[in-house]
């Protein structure tokens, strides 16, 4: 197995403020707004550089996706920001109106989704998002696993045509990927080789799972960890290369069971390749407060349940 | 472009009888707002604004306009279509199916002049602000126009869209709303009162006017006063009062023709009562 080791730890979210830094200087045309949460979402470096191009709309969330669907007339490619809950349900019929349907070109940046919101509580954690968000026709949705990879979705998004929500966290973990990344929307990234177990992981749980992969390796299992960053459009090729060469799967996310990645993979594997796959996800709850660590843990979002994961997906094959 | 004030009539009369054949053509749709609108699109389109029926998305150099209140669509269709957008043949396909003229428009099918969907209301405004915003990155200077309905403002995004503007100074756009007093459930003073609209939106700290919207010469020079308030720190709003089916007598002032489309009788009554001018599709 493939091994990866980090040297530093940083918020996935600081990824997207300086992939926005960087969009910014890239294209005259990238603009941001922020519903009243710059210091959460990391905009204040774009600020600096760019003030008349950062639109403050205040705490008005459908406002500020229509404003943004209304700016991309005229060629400016617009960055919203807030938290990941705000960023969706609360605003979805104006996302599915004025953004979606509409065709616009609007990236709708998703802070602190999933659980690791920590002590706020479930009124501002998300574990639904990914399954709206990827429901939406030609949305295309991404939830990158550390720092460095965030970065690069955020560069790589401002020079795609359409709307994409991107969906990232507030927690430190680690960055195992390169600084020099090149983020190809829609591709899967093989993290490690293997002939047992496919693990499938997005998001924080890429990490989970590569530690899941070196227990299962002294358990002398060989796990394949895959780490699909672009929920949609999925990676159906590198899914079933894997899928038929290990013959069961596990999948893993920062969402609610139903709905998220796991369910776009059984939706392929039931087509093509039916194989025993199991759940590493939040069963069907709302999340509660606490550290991102306890929650991790009493959800069962971590390395030792995909290890647990992973061998009942084996045993199931029989 | 045309200042006559009969020459406009003349086009408002045709877009009426566009408007009734349309929705009897698919025996659904709403004619009240559309009608009561219509003088308002037709001065905008044929006297005040500057645009260009070839229509590209940004509309850069031109003035923009977005329907809010995207259940009027029929009155929308046809003023885009007398005015070049595309082929008038193309209006009998309303709500029908594989058609770009959708129940409620939509930039999805392609259709020329549609910039954004709508019929979920509330939306409009804050897209124009977008649109009006982008316009002043772009350097460009010409103006927004969004049309809304006043049961629309039930609806509190409008509200957000409100307070932004002023303190933004968005002070290219002119915001109408079409004052009627119905909405699908009844007048709108018993379903939800509005309130003092002129004085909310001064509050807000808009430049607020009142027109009649069922008088050609007052639509015209209301707009023209509008434009000349604009582009001073602070967006315009026209309170338009409008009445509910106007040109046909038979749905005037009843909110029961918001929604509901004329049999073959009553479309042969409406089209009696108005004027043929430019020729039906």
């Amino acid at each position: 197995m493939t091994k990866y080791t980090y040297t530093e730890k940083k918020d996935t979210r600081s990824g997207f403020g300086a992939g926005l830094l960087e969009a910014g200087k890239r294209n005259p045309k990238v603009v941001a707004l922020c519903a009243d949460l710059v210091g959460s979402l990391k905009m204040q470096d774009f600020i600096n550089a760019f003030p008349e191009r950062f639109v403050q709309v205040g705490i008005a969330e459908a406002n500020m996706m229509g404003i943004a669907a209304g700016l991309t007339i005229g060629g400016h490619v617009p960055f919203t920001g807030t938290f990941a809950n705000f960023s969706t349900g609360r605003v979805y019929d104006q996302i599915r109106q004025s953004i979606a349907y509409s065709d616009k070109n609007v990236k709708i940046c998703a802070s602190h989704a999933g659980l690791t919101l920590g002590e706020d509580g479930a009124t501002h954690q998300i574990l639904e998002d990914l399954g709206m968000m990827k429901m939406l026709p030609g949305m295309t949705v991404i939830n990158p696993c550390d720092y460095n990879q965030t970065k690069a979705a955020t560069i790589a998004i401002a020079e795609h045509h359409g709307p994409v929500y991107l969906r990232f966290g507030r927690p430190v973990v680690p960055i195992f990927t390169p600084a020099d990344q090149v983020f190809e929307i829609g591709k899967a990234w093989m993290v490690s080789e293997g002939t047992d177990v496919t693990i499938i992981a997005t998001g924080h749980l890429v990490w989970e799972a590569i530690q899941a992969g070196e227990q299962l390796e002294a358990m002398g299992i060989s796990a394949e960890v895959i780490n699909i960053h672009t929920i949609k459009p999925l990676d159906e090729e590198a899914i079933l290369k894997s899928v038929s060469k290990t013959r069961c799967v596990v999948t893993a996310e920062e969402h609610n069971r139903l709905g998220g990645l796991g369910d776009s993979v059984a939706q392929v594997l039931v087509k093509n390749i039916p194989v025993p796959q199991e759940y590493v996800a939040v069963n069907d709850s709302f999340g509660e407060s606490g550290t991102p660590e306890q929650l991790m843990e009493k959800y069962k979002l971590n390395a030792p349940a995909i290890v647990a994961a992973a061998q009942k997906a084996i045993q199931r094959k029989g | 472009m045309t200042q006559d004030i009969q020459e406009l009539k003349s086009i408002a009369s045709q877009v009426r009888r566009d408007v009734v054949r349309m929705v009897h053509g698919c025996q659904s749709g709403h004619p009240g707002g559309s009608l009561g609108c219509t003088d308002f699109l037709v001065a905008l389109y044929f006297s005040i604004m500057k645009h260009d029926p070839s229509f590209n998305m940004d509309g850069e150099g031109e003035d923009l306009f977005f329907l809010s209140n995207g259940h009027i669509s029929p009155v929308f269709y046809s003023v885009l279509s007398h005015s070049g957008y595309f082929d008038k043949a193309e209006m009998a396909t309303f709500r029908k199916l594989d058609s770009r003229l959708q129940g409620h428009p939509t930039t999805h099918e392609g259709l020329p002049g549609v910039r954004i969907a709508s019929g979920s209301l509330g939306q409009g405004l804050s897209v124009g602000i977008g649109a009006a915003l982008s316009k002043k990155l772009n350097g460009d200077d010409r103006l927004v126009f969004t049309l809304h309905g006043d049961g629309e403002l039930q609806e509190g995004q409008i509200w957000e869209a409100a307070m932004f503007a002023p303190h933004n100074r968005v002070d290219k756009m002119i915001m109408t709303i079409d004052v009627n007093g119905q909405q699908i459930d009844g007048p709108t003073k018993v379903v939800l009162s509005l309130g003092d609209l002129h004085a909310k939106f001064l509050a807000f700290g808009w430049e607020v006017m009142e027109m009649k919207g069922n008088d050609m010469a007052q639509v015209v020079e209301g707009l023209q006063k509008a434009i000349s308030l604009s582009g001073k720190g602070k967006p315009v709003v026209i309170l338009m009062q409008t009445e509910m089916g106007a040109g046909v007598d038979f749905m005037m002032g009843s909110h029961k023709w918001h929604g509901v489309a004329p049999n073959d009788a009553q479309l042969e009554q409406a089209l009696n009562q108005l004027e043929e001018t430019l020729g039906d599709y």
